[in-house]
């Protein structure tokens, strides 16, 4: 048998999501290891948010298998989601709550121990201390993305799913949750896979990149040789490639 | 090793805890919440009471039948307030988006419909026991003066609507908020089928067996029979406790099965309309 630190942290083999008859997902493989941080890239429409549900157990497969932490996906879900975290756009967290109250009702759901020194770390660790009685709908949106990433770290996760998890930031806050976010995983050796559009972020989070397109991976590698590979300067210029093939890119250039 | 099946079916108090305490913030945030939960049952109360004010003071018969538009009016309440407040919690998260939040969570579906199941008792209780408390001093109608009977007819009518709100909630998780609205008015399906304010023989013959299929009916006949003969009819309870065991697992079942029919169509990554 396998010891845990050794089983990857996602495992995706064949995966494949069909709505009426439409693939979203088609045939995708891949694997990421344990303390690594992967970016998943793809325009519009490309499966990035399906991929990351059918990861997450919201969504069943149609076909193929997900192993996540080494449990079998959405099966066996309830072994691991006390490990396991997420932040997405398409969740929010209860607006009249406040932060305190939110982040208390989530660490009891993950049976945080010691939850009340847990929410304070977090929050002088995302800067939300003196926010802590606030309600969350009166936060700023900046300020609710730092709560919601609080939410995401409460259990101390071993795997964090993030999908655009700095949209709509200003940029100076973007970097900020940036630099959180690289200073947790190299602390915990934590596992990271990022859904963005924010080439930038790509580059500068993730040691591996997987292009989706049309439901397909087309491209899996380190940002590096990427840009190799294409000849490019920027993630940007490899994405718009891969999105629109070589010619029409350098065109629209 | 623990298996799949026996993880998904763990029960945590202090994650049902956990949820409860989410709803009691949500309460204590908001004073029209509160206003809103004992507003209608005054409303139909005060309607009732001057109603059956009105009939005993111009028909002789009924006023044997003394109280009994007033007890029915409460017992009702008790139904359609229990359903409401199970739907009503479970619709917070609808509307605040945080579905997803407790679907990647720990939480067990189990955990969350027992979290939902004692909401609704905490709703009820701030809604109905002051209305019953004016019933007393306003009309004279005691419903605590039921004793046994009324803790008989309480769980009857608690497990109905928890059992109608389980399968409500299932809907709109696998349909979204379009299903909205079966919350506010799948309950008044019963009222003229469970016969609230009149006996089951007042309907036609051909429908009283779909009345006698409702548990909720023998609790009404069951008040009557207590109020105007004063006769506690046990066997009429007992039925009654039956078909809720019945509807309670129909509604948890398909619960379940709405919740895969959820995950498979990815309806849970698309909260709204």
């Amino acid at each position: 048998m396998l010891q845990d630190s050794v089983i990857p942290a996602i495992e995706v083999e064949r995966l494949v999501k069909i709505y009426k008859q439409v693939p979203a997902v088609d045939g995708i493989s891949f694997s990421i290891p344990r303390g690594s941080i992967t970016g998943l890239l793809g325009g519009n429409g490309a499966g990035k948010s399906t991929t990351i549900a059918m990861i997450m157990g919201l969504l069943m497969p149609t076909a193929g298998s997900v192993k996540v932490l080494g449990a079998q996906m959405p099966h066996q879900r309830y072994r691991v989601l006390q490990r396991m975290n997420f932040e997405s756009p398409y969740v929010e967290m209860p607006m009249r709550l406040t932060i305190r109250q939110n982040l208390t009702v989530f660490g009891m759901l993950y049976g945080v121990r010691d939850l009340a020194a847990r929410i304070e770390e977090l929050a002088a660790a995302l800067d939300l201390t003196s926010l802590l009685d606030r309600a969350t709908g009166k936060l700023s949106a900046g300020q609710k993305t730092r709560v919601s990433l609080a939410k995401s770290l409460i259990n101390s996760p071993e795997l964090l799913l993030l999908d655009e998890p700095t949209a709509s930031l200003d940029p100076d806050t973007a970097d900020w949750v940036r630099a959180h976010l690289e200073r947790y995983c190299r602390e915990r050796h934590a596992s990271v896979l990022l859904a963005s559009h924010n080439m930038h972020e790509v580059e500068r989070l993730c040691e591996r990149v997987i292009i989706m397109k049309r439901g397909r991976i087309e491209d899996d590698d380190t940002p590096a040789r990427l840009l190799t590979r294409y000849g490019r300067r920027t993630l940007e210029e490899v994405f718009l490639d891969v999105a629109r093939g070589p010619d029409e890119a350098e065109a629209a250039q | 090793m623990i298996t799949a099946t026996e993880n998904a079916f763990a029960f945590s108090p202090r994650r049902v805890a956990a949820m409860m305490l989410r709803y009691w913030y949500l309460l204590r945030s908001s004073w029209p919440r509160l206003i809103d939960l004992i507003y209608w049952p005054t409303v139909q109360m005060i309607t009732w009471g001057f109603i059956q004010y009105y009939v005993t003071q111009n028909a002789g018969l009924l006023v044997r039948a003394g109280g009994t538009l007033i007890g029915a009016m409460l017992l009702w309440d008790i139904l359609f307030r229990g359903q409401l407040g199970f739907s009503i919690s479970f619709l917070e998260e609808m509307w605040a988006r945080n579905i997803g939040n407790l679907m990647m969570s720990p939480l067990r579906p189990v955990e969350f419909v027992a979290a939902l199941m004692v909401m609704s008792i905490v709703r009820l209780a701030i809604g109905v026991v002051p209305v019953t408390i004016l019933a007393l001093v306003f009309f004279g109608f005691n419903l605590y003066g039921l004793g046994f009977a009324l803790v008989a007819f309480f769980i009857n009518l608690m497990l109905t609507s928890w059992a109608v709100g389980i399968f409500v909630s299932g809907l709109v998780l696998r349909n979204g908020l379009g299903a909205e609205n079966l919350a506010w008015s799948i309950m008044f399906l019963f009222l003229p089928l469970a016969c609230v304010y009149y006996p089951v023989t007042t309907l036609p013959v051909w429908l009283q067996p779909a009345a006698w299929a409702l548990p909720p009916t023998y609790v009404f006949e069951g008040m009557r029979a207590l109020l105007i003969d004063h006769v506690f009819r046990a066997d009429l309870i007992l039925i009654a406790f039956a078909l809720n065991v019945v509807l309670l697992a129909g509604g948890i079942f398909g619960f379940l099965k709405l919740l895969q029919a959820a995950r498979r169509h990815g309806s849970l990554m698309q909260i709204g309309e």
